[in-house]
């Protein structure tokens, strides 16, 4: 039974474009080996960190979101603890209500002027 | 004289409410970062119901994604200039 997951990981900044690149390859082609169907792909880029990771402030933010079966998680987890280049990830679950959040969210529906800043995450 | 048990007229007691409720907002996005700022005080600790007006329901919400963001590093831990 496919169930919706959303997994955001953060690269090294050191790592060079085209290693972030492959890296990223990478992890995109373990999700969708797994029979699961990626929904969403977003790239935050080079970001501040809140606070140091392994004594470094900026890291490479990705986002996938997919459809997958629950057995696949496991195998992406250890694949995140396995490559060093990955300093944190965190894989969650969409409930009903996350799934249509994430649908208002591509639809763009959030970036209005600040007016509607009550319907930031209806 | 009368002033001595006149009740001093403090700011009328103005009733919280859930803003998840009143507005029908169903999902708080751990990535919305500066969404959740405003449930964190200056330190960056979550703040309580009791200021903050909202339901028990969506106060856990609230925590989980704020720990969530912190995990991720979009919220610290601990600061002492926050906003």
């Amino acid at each position: 039974m496919k169930k919706q997951y959303e997994t955001v990981f953060i690269l090294t900044p050191v790592l060079s474009e085209a290693q972030m690149k492959d890296a990223v390859q990478k992890f995109k082609g373990i999700i969708t080996d797994g029979g699961a169907k990626i929904i969403n792909d977003e790239d935050w880029g080079l970001k501040k960190l809140a606070y140091p990771i392994q004594h470094k402030t900026t890291g490479f933010y990705h986002l996938f979101e997919f459809e997958a079966e629950p057995s696949l998680i496991n195998k992406l987890e250890t694949e995140y603890r396995r490559d060093e280049k990955v300093m944190r990830f965190l894989t969650t679950v969409l409930d009903k209500h996350a799934i249509v959040y994430n649908e208002r969210r591509r639809k763009g529906e959030f970036n209005k002027p600040k007016a509607e800043k009550e319907e930031v995450t209806s | 004289m009368t002033l001595q048990n006149e009740p001093i007229n403090r700011e009328q007691k103005k009733d919280k409410y859930c803003r998840f409720k009143k507005n029908g907002i169903k999902y708080i996005d751990y990535k919305d970062a500066n969404f959740l700022l405003k449930f964190v005080n200056e330190q960056g600790k979550l703040l309580p119901r009791r200021i903050t007006g909202t339901s028990l329901k969506y106060q856990r919400k609230v925590g989980q994604a704020v720990k969530r963001a912190r995990h991720l590093a979009l919220l610290p831990y601990v600061t002492d200039s926050l906003k």
